[in-house]
């Protein structure tokens, strides 16, 4: 059921196309480096309490 | 009552949004999805804009995130300078990637949309302009923190960028006011019912604004939790360097 867009088609679903790609692109860089940083951080973390005296 | 600030605590922060983070995603989520479904398909073409009106539930949210979001920074850069609170620092630099794209929607979007319309992609006009400069600063906010090691001294700096690009904030929000010139229209929006768009234009353009709103909301609060994680992490590597 897609909309009459007439002879501005084009802009318009470009337009669409380029922010919902940009927003994609933002969220899953944004996860990706959470989940990153997270792990590595545990990581750091455990290696600091195997270190540790007991 | 609990102080505000006890949220400048970073331990504080990461556990409140440990609860906070999934509620605001899946509104923001909700309201995307509504407002722009809403928009894109159940609304009428304009009569003298065709169907180049539904750009708008793209343009002027993401606009208005791109300059809220540098006044956010703006708070959260006044509050380090003022109380040196680290998590307020880093909620900056978090948010600045974010308001970046948020930039670069609105200009994409204005020049696919300006073309149609006022047949050139782009123009040398106010509005534009004060828009594009925005960007650099935020290009330049970024390039900042990351050529910086250490962290206060990065948010100490950045911090004084944040107050001189937020002109550039106010101008891109105020420019066609101050010069009354160019191509771009006035304020879409107004509080006078005669002035504002119609109706039908408005209810999912506010959908879709409390959407960009509570993204924004979300990715900073998820990209704070990060850059907390990541300094803790680059304090106690410092320390095992140091033995």
């Amino acid at each position: 059921m897609m909309p009459e867009l007439g002879k501005y088609a084009g802009a318009v679903l470009s337009a669409y196309g380029a922010s919902l790609g940009l927003i994609v692109v933002l969220v899953a860089a944004s996860l990706w480096r959470a989940r990153r940083v997270k792990a590595q951080l545990a990581a750091v973390e455990a290696r600091r309490t195997e270190g540790a005296p007991q | 009552m609990a102080s505000i600030w006890e949220y400048a605590n970073p331990r504080k922060f990461i556990r409140t949004t440990d609860v906070v983070l999934p509620w605001v995603t899946a509104a923001a989520v909700l309201c995307l999805v509504v407002g722009l479904v809403w928009g894109f398909f159940f609304t009428p073409e304009d009569y003298r804009q065709g169907s180049t009106v539904k750009i708008i539930y793209l343009h002027v949210p993401s606009a208005l995130m791109a300059i809220n979001g540098w006044l956010m920074m703006l708070a959260a850069s006044l509050i380090w300078i003022v109380r040196r609170h680290h998590v307020s620092a880093l909620a900056a630099r978090a948010a600045a990637p974010v308001g970046a794209t948020m930039t670069v929607i609105a200009l994409i979007t204005g020049a696919i949309w300006g073309q149609p319309m006022w047949g050139t992609w782009w123009a040398w006009d106010p509005r534009l302009t004060s828009f594009l400069i925005l960007f650099l600063f935020y290009l330049g906010y970024m390039a900042l923190w990351a050529a910086i090691e250490n962290d206060d001294t990065a948010a100490d700096l950045t911090s004084v960028l944040c107050l001189v690009g937020s002109v550039f904030a106010l101008l891109s929000r105020y420019a066609v006011n101050f010069w009354n010139q160019g191509l771009h229209q006035g304020a879409t929006l107004s509080m006078d019912k005669k002035e504002n768009i119609a109706d039908i234009f408005w209810y999912p353009l506010l959908v879709c604004m409390a959407g960009f709103i509570l993204l924004f909301l979300a990715l900073v609060l998820l990209r704070t939790r990060t850059e907390i994680r990541a300094r803790r992490m680059r304090a106690l590597l410092a320390r095992e360097r140091l033995g």
